[in-house]
């Protein structure tokens, strides 16, 4: 296959950014999105070009570390997918395809298509947890915990933080993430003691770092590579409320 | 016995005269040891806790759990990750799920039974005292994880569910669809931002540890470069925990991530730390097979797959018929035919070598040669589709992106590749190193598998060192230095071990070659795969030995590697690994030339039985071989720890 990129490329957060365009020859349908962008920087670096900055680790769709824009959707057009699972057989021969990195106030550029995403696990830290000491717990099948709940609080568990919700989002809300946490933990009978707090702590810190907010465009829910439903941004809000009319000092 | 002089005339390798005795194990029988430890290790007051600080490399399940366990004891924890954030590490890929000898399937199972098949599974060749203190720990993991919120699996009734995994004959596996791995981490990390949010651990992302600092001998600090900025920074601890993973990503090719990388033992290796059974790699028996010349990584089909799937090849050889034209009768179900009782269901090191046996006598699936079919037509018919999707729908689905093809219409095609390495820094029984306050967790260890890990149970080790053993152990060794402040980092080691590592990296910039980094990966992964994978013999081995040195020499004349020491630069980052991978490569070859014999994963044709089985020596090679550094260009020398069987009778592996 040929295929003609442009790459976004950009030094850092605060110098200007712009496309450049690579003409690729012979490149296989069985590789990887990456593996092309592998094989493009082993050329570049033979040139003695700057490789093109880019993240992944696993390799595998599950440790969320890839990501960026592919012809304007996050981790590109198949649907359930992250860039480093997509294949080059979904693109057809001699097609250009733009690059660019996740755009979002709350992630800054760091250099090319690697942005900073520290601002999920801000996140996090404000209550994405129950607060349970190692040596404290009961026995695991003490407290049932139906099948159905368990099952769908993995639906919401399973989002692996790559940010692309965020991305997809014309507000750069990270309600989807958020959602999901704020879901799985809500689910669970160990999730109940916190979750007035937690959703309090967690929905001040999406703001203050820079997120927006949700107007139901469903763009996370279509771009999530874990397809995490935007259920869980309704059940999101429920918790609000809930903990809205509820005595604020629980 | 020192290794002989095949070529330079110099010796490979010099053998300490005295045994490796001092690892700790505490007095007392089997099962009261980790009991006795708990009663009698010196514990720290609240007070001098707070004095005190820990340092913490790498957030995957052991780190995490260490960091986040650390901290709500009360001690200061300083945690570094290169990745961006602490919940990518490579535990997060871990699928199939966790053991615990809770027995709630009523099946017989026990503590005794999980130490048992542990000790069994890594061939004898780890120690009975920690292997017994993992299986004693585990059901307390699921407690824990279950308690902060890990959605397993559930049956109807609302009560866990489980599933049984290679190498055992009962359901003790914990899981949460193909994702347990996954689930655990976040529950880890979770843990870990909650202690961050507390302030009682300072983290810092994107900080790759390059060097240990020793101070009088004792581990007191790390050098780490910011990956953002390159910016080399240093950090005193009065301990240091290395919870870095495993380095099965020398192979290149490998189901580990990308970034998984030897450097940070690799370099307390060269401060004094002895390296464990280094040879020990598993590979395991079913990953989706190569397409491509320039693929980057081969990805794990969950071994959980194997509990309903058959591994069948045709029985006529290059066979091109479509797997549903082939009558069973004509299908070669090979595993069940030779090891009849554990079947389909054999260790990782018997599966992985059965599948490179068929494919070597020539019934490989074509066009390669080179896979074998995972088939799970049969279990479809008997527990209907849906049920089979549920639980392995996800593992259906990553097939499908990357093949094309949809299971279980389609018998998925397999291969094994590298995944784990048993191999490690050696620990004693308080998990630390030869260095006083280094402490190796999890994969980075080489301490509960022997040489061989059976499935589900590389989770369960991270989360038991991590949540249950160093909380204990460090308070042993801390306790020592009550008045003891934290080291100045102007401190004249902290100040040559980071000149150290800012000459090596410039001297990695310097080289001004041609060659981009990646390539000597890729060759480097090669040699390993052909001399030092599956199986082995000395004259592969010796051949490997001269073409790692070679490629090593070649590196550092032809290495290109563009952009600066003090900026974000990933091609340094990948060149410095690299650098450290040529060296470890070295070691892990002499490693698996010095053991003459085959046991679980080590599989040396010298030493097989008439029926090809592989032949342990256990009067010569009941021993942890523990390698010391010796310096630049010098022959390591081995450290042998006795492996000494009091509660069981070394037998010979049976699964037929």
């Amino acid at each position: 296959m040929r295929i003609r990129l442009r790459v976004w490329r950009q030094r850092g957060p605060d110098v200007p950014g712009k496309f450049e365009v690579y003409e690729l020859e012979d490149v296989s349908p069985d590789w990887s999105f990456l593996e092309m962008l592998d094989v493009l920087n082993l050329r570049l670096v033979r040139e003695g070009k700057e490789p093109i900055a880019f993240e992944s680790d696993c390799r595998e769709g599950i440790c969320g570390t890839c990501g960026f824009m592919i012809n304007g959707r996050a981790h590109g057009p198949l649907k359930g997918t992250t860039v480093c699972q997509l294949h080059m057989r979904h693109f057809s021969d001699g097609e250009t395809i733009t690059v660019e990195p996740f755009r979002a106030r709350a992630f800054p550029v760091i250099r090319d298509l690697v942005v900073d995403r520290s601002a999920l696990d801000a996140i996090m830290q404000e209550g994405g947890y129950i607060s349970t000491n190692v040596g404290s717990a009961p026995d695991a099948n003490s407290i049932p915990v139906s099948r159905w709940a368990a099952s769908r609080a993995f639906d919401f568990a399973t989002c692996i933080g790559c940010g692309a919700c965020v991305a997809a989002c014309p507000n750069g809300s990270a309600s989807l993430f958020l959602g999901a946490k704020v879901s799985h933990l809500m689910l669970l009978p160990q999730g109940g003691p916190e979750r007035k707090r937690r959703i309090r702590k967690m929905l001040i810190a999406m703001e203050a770092l820079g997120f927006g907010g949700c107007s139901n465009t469903y763009a996370c829910e279509a771009e999530c590579p874990k397809e995490i439903s935007v259920e869980a941004i309704a059940r999101m809000y429920r918790e609000a409320w809930r903990a809205m009319f509820s005595h604020s000092e629980e | 016995m020192a290794g002989a002089g095949w070529e330079t005339g110099s010796a490979l390798w010099e053998e300490a005269r005295e045994p490796l005795t001092n690892n700790k194990i505490p007095p007392g029988a089997l099962p009261d040891k980790w009991t006795h430890y708990k009663n009698t290790v010196p514990l720290v007051s609240p007070a001098n806790k707070r004095k005190f600080t820990v340092i913490v490399v790498g957030t995957g399940l052991a780190g995490a759990s260490a960091a986040a366990t650390l901290a709500q004891l009360g001690y200061q924890v300083v945690v570094f990750t290169y990745h961006d954030s602490p919940r990518r590490a490579h535990s997060i890929a871990a699928q199939g799920g966790i053991n615990a000898a809770k027995n709630y399937q009523n099946d017989g199972d026990s503590v005794w039974r999980l130490f048992y098949d542990t000790i069994k599974g890594g061939d004898f060749r780890a120690r009975e005292a920690n292997v017994y203190r993992l299986a004693e720990i585990s059901p307390q993991i699921i407690d824990y994880c279950v308690a902060i919120g890990v959605p397993f699996a559930r049956e109807y009734g609302g009560l866990l569910a489980n599933r049984s995994f290679g190498g055992v004959l009962v359901q003790r596996t914990f899981y949460a669809r193909g994702q347990t791995g996954q689930q655990l981490l976040l529950g880890a990390y979770s843990q870990l931002m909650r202690w961050v949010h507390a302030g009682q651990v300072r983290l810092y992302p994107r900080h790759e540890m390059l060097d240990v600092v020793m101070i009088d001998g004792h581990a007191r600090g790390v050098i780490v470069r910011d990956l953002r900025t390159g910016e080399i920074r240093r950090f005193a601890a009065h301990a240091v925990i290395l919870a870095t993973g495993g380095y099965g990503n020398i192979y290149f090719l490998s189901t580990n991530a990308k970034m998984s990388n030897a450097t940070a033992i690799w370099r307390a290796y060269r401060r004094g730390a002895y390296f464990g059974n280094p040879s020990f790699v598993q590979v395991h028996p079913t990953a989706i097979p190569q397409a491509s010349h320039y693929q980057s990584k081969l990805t794990l089909m969950s071994e959980s797959l194997r509990n309903d799937g058959r591994i069948w090849v045709p029985k006529k050889k290059g066979d091109t018929r479509p797997p549903e034209e082939i009558p069973p009768e004509e299908r070669w179900y090979f595993l069940e035919e030779w090891y009849p009782a554990y079947g389909n269901l054999v260790p990782r090191d018997i599966g992985a070598r059965a599948i490179k046996k068929v494919c070597d006598m020539g019934y490989g699936l074509p066009p390669t040669g080179r896979a074998v079919y995972l088939d799970l037509r049969d279990a479809v018919e008997r527990l209907g589709r849906e049920t089979i999707e549920a639980r392995y729908g996800n593992l259906f689905d990553m097939y499908e992106r990357i093949t094309g093809e949809r299971p279980p219409d389609v018998p998925l095609r397999i291969y094994p590749a590298v995944h784990y390495t048993m191999g490690g820094l050696w620990v004693d029984y308080e998990l630390m190193t030869t260095i006083p306050g280094l402490y190796a967790l999890g994969e980075a260890n080489f301490s509960d598998h022997g040489a061989n890990r059976l499935g589900a149970s590389a989770l369960m080790q991270g989360l038991s060192d991590g949540y249950f053993i160093i909380p204990y152990t460090i308070g042993a060794y801390l306790s020592q230095f009550l008045r003891e402040p934290l080291p100045d980092t102007e401190h004249r080691a902290f100040r040559e071990a980071e000149e150290q590592v800012r000459a090596r990296l410039e001297k990695l910039k310097s080289v001004g070659g041609k060659t981009p980094p990646d390539e000597f990966h890729m060759r480097l992964g090669k040699i390993l795969w052909d001399y030092v994978g599956i199986s082995r013999n000395a004259e592969g081995l010796k051949k490997a030995l001269s073409e790692i040195r070679a490629l090593r020499d070649e590196f550092w004349r032809d290495v290109r590697v563009l952009g600066d020491v003090q900026d974000f630069n990933q091609e340094l980052e990948k060149a410095n690994r690299i650098s450290d991978f040529l060296e470890l490569a070295e070691l892990m070859t002499i490693d698996a030339l010095h053991r003459e014999e085959s046991c679980g994963c080590h599989f040396r044709e010298e030493y097989q039985t008439e029926e090809g089985e592989p032949l342990r020596r256990d009067d010569l090679f009941a021993y942890v071989a523990a390698w010391e550094y010796q310096g630049e260009g010098k022959p390591p020398r081995l450290h042998k720890e006795p492996l000494e069987f009091e509660a069981v009778k070394p037998t010979v592996r049976s699964y037929k």
